[in-house]
C-alpha cells in the first residue's frame, strides 16, 4: 500500500496543522476500516496518513449539561454501545453502532469515520439524521457546524474541505415521550452492507396516542442517506397506528430513488424502504411509550 | 434393508486428536503463503480487465526499468521450442494468456521484484494492447448459433466439422424409451426448468506457490495443492521440463473442495525463479481467487418425471447445459448425465448433457461436481410429484430408491449401497417426526449422490526400533486424513493410534498419489495403508520365523499378537525384537482403487422460515443423514457432513457470481460473495448410517462429497412449503424470493 | 521510496522493534517482517477474521490496522495464546471437538474466542455466534467450532475457579 508518511498527532491543533499543511494529500485515519482497504486497492492515493486516535477529544464521548450527547469523531463503536447511559437514552445509536461490521470492525470503526466515508449505505447516518445530529467541524481557519442531513453530498463525498476535520457529533437530548430506532436489511445475518436501511425518531403526545414530531431517514436508496420530510409530515398530528405508519412508509418508498446492483434491485430497495420505515416506526413508538 | 452387522474394531470408530492438530491451533503449521526462503522475491500476476479480448501486444519495458524488478514473464515464455504463441496448449494458456483472453482475471503477465509493493507497481506499468471482443456469459445464450465464438477451432465432439460453436460436447444417455413411457395412460408427470449460478468453492486460503530453479535445472516448488503429484505432472507439461527435475513439496492446505486440483501459480513462480535466479513466492489475493481460479459451472436444466398413480417413477427426461468457463472441458455435463437420477431405480431414462464455453473462469470441480445443480432440479420435481400423488416425500423416495443390483450411474449394477437406509433413518429421525408449527415456515427434504473415487495411492511404513511406526504418505491432508489413515494402519497392525506417526511428504519421497479429491483419501489411500500394514505383518512374521525357528506359515497374527505354538509376541515386542536388534524395516502399499467406485448417499431435512416482507430465508433446523460405509473417525465424518450442508446452504441462499454488463464480476470479495457466517447456519445434526462398502477392507465409503448435494433442493422444497412458490433459480436470495412471491406488488 | 518508521511494541509479552512503511498493514509486518505467520491472510479486506489479533485488549483484523499504529501498544497473536508448553483451554477444546478441518481459519477463531471469553466468561451460544460472525470458516459449518468455544468457556471458568 502506498502512503508516504504516517503521523499520529497528540493534539487537535497538531492534527489541524498537518491538514492545513498537506491539504488534499493528507487523509484522516480513524478506525481505518474503510480507508486502509481503499488505499490498498489503489482507489485512493494518500501522501500523509493522519492518525487521530491519539487525540483525546476525538476519542471520548460526554453528556453535556443540556442532556445532549457529544461523541468524539474517532470513538470506536464498541466503546459507545458498551455504555449503559447511551443505551438507555439513545438506543437508536446502539442499533447502528452494533451493526457496523463484526466485532473486529466495531473495535476500530467510529461513527465519525462512518459519516466521513459518506457511503450511501452507511449504517450510522440515517440514525444521526433522524436524531437531528450536528457535525462539529474544525480547521485552522475556522470552526463550523453542519447538520448531518446536509453533510453528505454524494457517494463518498461530503462538505469537508481538504483542511477540515470532523471533531465530534452532537446529538440533541431526546424530547420527552420520544423514541428512536434503526434497522437495516441484509441478506446474511452479519457482515453485509445494507441493501436498505432506515431510522425513525418520533415524539408522541403525553398520552402516547398522537405523533407530535417525527423524523424519518432512509439509506442505500439514493446517492446519499436521505431525510424524508414527507414521511415525518405524514405522521405529525395523526393518531399512532398502522394507518399513519403505512402513510409514512409510502412516503419513504416515494422518496427512494435507488439503483440496481449486486446488493439488491431498485424495486427491492424501494419496497424495503417502506418495510423498514414501518418496522423502525413500530420500535420507535414502543420506545417512546416506554420513555 | 437392515444394515449388515459391523465387525468390532479397536481403533476404527474412535475419535482421537489429529496428529497435525497442535501445529494448527498454535499457528505453527506452514500453509502456502507461509513459506519463506532466503533472498526470496515476491511475484505479482497482471490480469485481464476484459472478459474477451485479443492480445495484440505486451510491452513490459517500463516495468523492467523499475528498480527492484528482477523478472517479467508473459505467455511468450510458455512457447514450446520451435513453436509459436498459438501452439501453447490450453493447460498453459489458462495460466498465462498468449494470443487471447477468455475471461476477466486471466493472467497475462507476471513480475518478480524485491518486494510485493514494487512488484505491484511494476505490474501496473506493463502495457497490454487489447482488442476487446463481445462476450457471452449465459450458457443457453452461448449455445445459440449467433453467439460470440470463443475458440475459432472448437467443434462439438462428434459434430459437424465445419461449424464453429461454443458447444464442446453433447452427451446422450438413454435407457428404455422415456418418451413413450411418459406418454402412457395414467402417468402423472411433473416438469420444470431450473437455473443455477456459477459459484466458488470459497476456501479461505488463497493460492500460493514458491519456487526455486537451480542452474542444473532442478525445480523445487512449495505449494498449497490437493495433489502434489498431479501438480508436478502438469507443471512438467506446461514447462516442457522432465518430472525427474521437479520436486513438489505440499504445504498445509487451507481448503480446496476441488478448487486446488488445477495449477495456477506453480509454473509462474518457477519461470520467474529461473529468470531472476532467485526463489520467488507468488500468492493470490481474494479477488484473484474469485476471478482467476476455477469456480463451478452455472447450469440450465430442463427435466420431466413420469410416475404411475401409486408412485412408481417410470420415466425421466433431462436436458442439462453446464458452462465450463473460457476453456473447453467435456466433463461437467457428462457427470450430470451420470448422477442426475442415481438415487432412483427408473426404467426409462433420457438425458442430454451439454458442455459449453462462456467468458467466465475455466471451471473446476467443486465437491460432488455437477451433482448439486442436477439435484436442485430433480429433487424438486420428486417433491412436486409426491405432492401431486399425495404420497409422503420420503415414502416416495423409498419406493423408488436405487439399491443393490439397480442399474448404477456407469451402467453397471450397484453393489451394496445405502440410499434406502439413509431415507429410512430420516423418516425415523426426531427432526422428521417433530411437527413444524407457525406461519411462513416450511420443511423440505432431498436426497443426494456422489461417487466414491478410488484412483492411485502409495504409502510406505517404517518400523522404528521402539515399535512405533512411521506412515509416509503423499495425500495432502485437508480435513483430518492423517488421522483416518493412521487409524486404519493401527487397526491393521494391532498397535495404538498414538504409535502411528503419519507424515505427508514431497513427490520425491513416496510413490505416486492422485489428488486429495473425490472423497478418496480415507477410502483409496486407506486401501494402500491396509495393504502396507498387511505387508508389514508378513515381513515381520518372516523375521520372527527365523528367530523362533518355525516355518513362516505357522505364525499367525491376530488382534495385534504374533503367535506360533506356545510363542507369542505383541506387535511392539516383535518390532523391538526384530527391528530394534536387526536391520531396519520399511514396506509399502500401492493401489489403483479404480475410478468411479461404489456410491455415497445422503439425505437432508431442513426447516426454514421466510420473512414475507423481505424475502429473507432463515434456516431454523437442519439434519443430515449420510452413509459412511464405516465411519473411521466419526467426528471428521460429521465434520464433512456439516461442512457440505453449510456450503449447500450458502449456494442455495446467497452465493452467486454477479456479473455486470461488461462481464465483470461485481462481487469478488467476501463482503459481497456471501458465504454463510456463524449466524446463518444453526447447529447441524448428523445421523451417520453405516452400510459397509464391499470394495474396502473395512467397509469405508468416501464421505466428503454427498453432503453438498441435497441442500439446494431441500431448502427449495422447504421454501415452497413456507411460501407456496416453487423456486426455479439459485440463489434464493431475498431479492429472488421477493420477485417470485409477488410480495412487492402488495 | 518512503521513509520507514521505527516501531516499538510488545508482542506476546516480548518487546519488539521493527521498521514499518507508513502504509504497511500490521498483517504484512507480522507475516513478512516478524515471521509471525500464524495470523493468516484470507481476504486482506476485513471480511474473514483469519488475521485476528488482540490490540490493547481489543479484537482487530490485522489487515485493517497500519503497522505504525501499534507503536507503544500491546499485541497478542495466535503464537502467544498457549502458555509455553501448555495449550490454552480453547486450543485443547478445538482439538478434542475436531473443530478444525483445513485449519486456516483456526488461529483467527481461537484469538477471537479468547478475546470474548476473557471479557465475558459466561457467553452463551447466541453471544458466541454473534461474536464470531466476523470469522469465516468454509469447512466445518461452524457446529463443532461453536461447541468447542462453549467447552473452552467451561474449561476457562473451571481453571479460574481452581486458581
Amino acid at each position: 500500500m502506498q502512503a508516504r508518511a504516517y503521523a499520529a498527532p497528540p493534539t487537535l491543533d497538531d492534527a489541524l496543522a498537518l491538514l492545513a499543511e498537506h491539504g488534499a494529500d493528507a487523509r484522516v485515519l480513524a478506525g481505518g476500516t474503510d480507508l486502509i482497504i481503499q488505499v490498498r486497492e489503489n482507489r485512493r492515493d494518500v501522501g500523509v496518513m493522519v492518525d487521530v486516535k491519539a487525540i483525546r477529544e476525538l476519542t471520548e464521548f460526554t453528556f453535556l449539561a443540556d442532556g445532549s450527547l457529544r461523541i468524539g469523531a474517532a470513538t470506536p463503536c464498541a466503546r459507545i454501545y458498551g455504555d449503559s447511559q447511551v443505551a438507555r437514552r439513545f438506543p437508536a445509536i446502539i442499533d447502528s453502532a452494533s451493526l457496523i461490521g463484526g466485532v473486529q470492525i466495531q473495535s476500530r470503526a467510529s461513527l465519525g469515520g462512518n459519516l466521513c466515508n459518506s457511503s450511501p449505505a452507511a449504517d450510522s447516518i440515517p440514525t444521526l439524521i433522524a436524531l437531528g445530529a450536528i457535525a462539529e467541524i474544525r480547521s485552522k481557519r475556522q470552526e463550523r457546524e453542519v447538520l448531518v442531513e446536509a453533510f453528505c453530498t454524494g457517494p463518498g463525498q461530503n462538505v469537508l474541505a481538504a483542511d477540515e476535520l470532523l471533531v465530534a457529533l452532537r446529538i440533541p437530548a431526546p424530547a420527552a415521550h420520544s423514541g428512536a430506532a434503526f434497522q437495516r436489511f441484509i441478506p446474511r445475518n452479519e457482515m453485509d452492507i445494507s441493501v436498505t436501511n432506515a431510522a425513525a425518531n418520533v415524539t408522541l403526545s403525553a398520552d402516547g396516542q398522537t405523533f407530535t414530531a417525527a423524523r424519518i431517514a432512509i439509506g442505500a436508496v439514493a446517492p446519499t442517506p436521505l431525510l424524508v420530510p414527507a414521511a415525518g409530515a405524514a405522521l405529525v398530528g395523526q393518531p399512532v397506528g398502522e394507518a399513519a405508519i403505512e402513510a409514512a412508509a409510502a412516503a419513504s418508498r416515494a422518496a427512494a430513488r435507488p439503483i440496481t446492483d449486486m446488493r439488491g434491485s431498485a424495486d427491492q430497495r424501494r419496497h424495503l424502504a417502506g418495510v423498514l420505515t414501518a418496522r423502525v416506526l413500530r420500535t420507535a413508538i414502543e420506545r417512546a411509550r416506554a420513555s | 434393508m437392515t444394515a449388515p452387522e459391523k465387525p468390532a474394531y479397536r481403533v476404527i470408530g474412535t475419535r482421537p486428536v489429529r496428529p497435525d492438530g497442535i501445529d494448527k491451533v498454535t499457528g505453527r503449521a506452514v500453509y502456502g503463503a507461509d513459506v519463506r526462503l532466503p533472498g526470496m522475491l515476491r511475484g505479482i500476476v497482471l490480469r485481464s480487465p476484459h472478459a474477451h479480448a485479443n492480445i495484440r501486444g505486451i510491452d513490459a519495458s517500463r516495468a523492467l526499468a523499475l528498480p527492484g524488478v528482477k523478472a517479467v514473464i508473459t505467455g511468450a515464455d510458455l512457447v514450446p521450442p520451435g513453436k509459436t504463441l498459438a501452439d501453447v496448449p490450453d493447460l498453459a494458456s489458462n495460466l498465462m494468456a498468449t494470443t487471447k483472453v477468455y475471461y476477466r482475471g486471466q493472467a497475462v503477465a507476471a513480475v518478480a521484484a524485491t518486494s510485493e509493493e514494487i512488484a505491484r507497481q511494476a505490474a501496473r506499468l506493463i502495457e497490454v494492447d487489447y482488442e476487446v471482443l463481445p462476450a457471452v456469459l449465459d450458457v443457453r445464450e452461448a449455445m445459440l448459433p449467433a453467439a460470440p465464438i470463443l475458440h475459432a477451432g472448437l467443434r462439438t465432439r462428434g459434430g459437424d466439422p465445419n461449424t464453429q460453436t461454443n458447444i464442446i460436447a453433447h452427451h446422450v444417455m438413454a435407457v428404455g424409451d422415456a418418451e413413450a413411457a411418459m406418454a402412457g395412460a395414467d402417468i402423472v408427470t411433473v416438469e420444470g426448468e431450473f437455473k443455477t449460478s456459477m459459484v466458488h468453492q470459497g476456501y479461505i486460503e488463497p493460492h500460493a506457490s514458491t519456487a526455486t530453479w537451480n542452474p542444473d535445472g532442478q525445480i523445487t516448488i512449495w505449494t498449497s495443492t490437493q495433489g502434489s503429484f498431479p501438480a508436478r505432472q502438469n507443471t512438467s507439461a506446461v514447462l516442457g521440463h522432465p518430472i525427474s527435475k521437479i520436486k513438489v513439496i505440499p504445504t498445509e492446505i487451507g481448503g480446496g473442495f476441488g478448487g486446488k486440483i488445477a495449477i495456477y501459480l506453480e509454473p509462474v513462480a518457477a519461470l520467474l525463479a529461473r529468470k531472476s535466479g532467485k526463489p520467488v513466492k507468488v500468492q493470490m489475493d481474494r479477488a484473484d481467487v474469485f476471478e482467476a481460479t476455477g469456480p463451478t459451472p452455472g447450469t440450465s436444466i430442463r427435466a420431466k418425471l413420469g410416475a404411475t398413480k401409486d408412485g412408481r417413477i417410470v420415466a425421466a427426461i433431462a436436458d442439462m447445459a453446464y458452462e465450463t468457463g473460457g476453456y473447453p472441458i467435456a466433463t461437467p455435463a457428462n457427470y450430470a448425465t451420470m448422477v442426475a437420477f442415481s438415487c432412483y431405480d427408473i426404467e426409462n431414462l433420457k438425458m442430454d448433457g451439454w458442455d459449453v464455453v462462456v467468458n467466465k473462469p475455466r471451471t473446476q470441480d467443486y465437491r460432488a461436481p455437477s451433482s448439486p445443480a442436477a439435484a436442485f432440479a430433480i429433487e424438486q420435481l420428486v417433491d412436486e410429484l409426491s405432492e401431486k400423488l399425495g404420497i409422503d416425500p420420503l415414502a416416495l423416495r423409498l419406493k423408488n430408491s436405487a439399491r443393490e443390483g439397480t442399474r448404477g450411474p456407469m451402467g453397471m449394477p450397484y453393489r451394496r449401497i445405502g440410499h434406502e437406509e439413509c431415507v429410512q433413518a430420516a423418516l425415523d429421525s426426531d427432526h422428521y417426526r417433530s411437527p413444524l408449527e407457525g406461519a411462513n415456515k416450511g420443511r423440505g427434504v432431498a436426497s443426494g449422490f456422489w461417487f466414491n473415487v478410488g484412483l492411485r495411492s502409495s504409502v510406505s511404513v517404517t518400523v522404528q526400533p521402539d515399535g512405533t511406526v512411521s506412515l509416509i504418505e503423499g495425500s495432502t491432508d485437508i480435513g483430518g486424513t492423517r488421522a483416518s489413515l493412521a487409524m486404519q494402519l493401527a487397526e491393521t497392525i494391532g498397535v495404538a493410534y498414538e504409535d502411528v506417526k503419519p507424515t505427508v511428504v514431497d513427490t520425491d519421497s513416496v510413490g505416486y498419489n492422485d489428488v486429495t479429491a473425490g472423497s478418496r483419501v480415507t477410502f483409496g489411500t486407506g486401501m494402500a495403508v491396509v495393504e502396507a500394514g498387511k505387508n508389514l505383518i508378513k515381513e515381520m512374521s518372516g523375521r520372527l520365523a527365523g528367530a523362533w525357528s518355525v516355518p513362516p506359515e505357522e505364525i499367525t497374527f491376530n488382534a495385534g499378537t504374533f503367535s506360533a505354538g506356545d510363542k507369542s509376541m505383541t506387535f511392539k515386542q516383535a518390532a523391538e525384537a526384530t527391528v530394534g536388534r536387526g536391520p531396519g524395516l520399511t514396506v509399502s502399499g500401492s493401489v489403483n482403487a479404480g475410478f468411479l467406485q461404489g456410491g455415497g448417499f445422503a439425505h437432508h431435512i431442513v426447516d426454514v422460515e421466510v420473512d414475507p416482507e423481505t424475502g429473507k430465508v432463515q434456516v431454523l433446523r437442519y439434519t443430515t443423514v449420510q452413509d459412511a460405509g464405516t465411519a473411521v473417525h466419526p467426528a471428521y465424518v460429521e465434520g464433512q457432513m456439516q461442512g457440505g450442508a453449510a456450503q449447500g446452504i450458502g449456494w442455495a441462499l446467497n452465493e452467486e457470481y454477479y456479473y455486470d454488463d461488461n462481464g465483470r464480476m461485481a462481487n469478488s470479495t467476501y463482503l459481497d460473495y456471501r458465504i454463510p457466517t456463524t449466524l446463518d447456519v444453526p447447529m447441524i445434526d448428523t445421523i451417520i448410517v453405516e452400510v459397509p462398502n464391499p470394495l474396502h477392507p473395512y467397509g469405508v465409503r468416501g464421505v466428503g462429497e454427498p453432503g453438498i448435494v441435497p441442500p439446494l433442493a431441500a431448502i427449495a422444497n422447504a421454501v415452497y412449503r413456507a411460501t407456496g412458490v416453487r423456486q426455479h433459480q439459485l440463489p434464493m436470495s431475498p431479492r429472488r424470493i421477493l420477485e417470485t412471491t409477488d410480495a412487492m406488488k402488495a | 521510496m518512503t521513509d520507514k518508521l521505527h516501531i516499538q511494541t510488545t508482542i506476546n509479552g516480548e518487546e519488539v522493534e521493527f521498521l514499518a512503511a507508513p502504509g504497511q498493514s500490521l498483517l504484512a509486518a507480522l507475516r513478512d517482517d516478524l515471521g509471525l505467520t500464524g495470523s493468516k491472510e484470507g481476504c486482506n479486506n476485513g471480511n474473514c477474521g483469519a488475521c485476528n489479533v488482540i490490540l490493547d485488549g481489543a479484537l482487530v483484523n490485522a489487515c485493517c490496522v497500519l503497522a505504525p499504529e501499534v507503536n507503544g501498544k500491546q499485541l497478542v497473536t495466535i503464537e502467544g495464546v498457549a502458555d509455553g508448553a501448555n495449550l490454552h483451554p480453547l486450543q485443547q477444546a478445538f482439538l478434542e471437538h475436531a473443530a478444525l478441518q483445513c485449519g486456516i481459519c483456526t488461529p483467527g477463531f481461537i484469538v477471537a474466542a479468547k478475546a470474548l471469553l476473557e471479557a465475558e466468561p459466561n457467553a452463551d451460544e447466541d453471544r458466541i455466534r454473534h461474536w464470531l460472525a466476523g470469522n469465516l470458516c468454509r469447512c466445518t459449518g461452524y457446529d463443532k467450532i461453536v461447541r468447542a468455544v462453549l467447552d473452552g468457556a467451561d474449561r476457562m471458568r473451571a481453571a479460574t475457579a481452581a486458581s
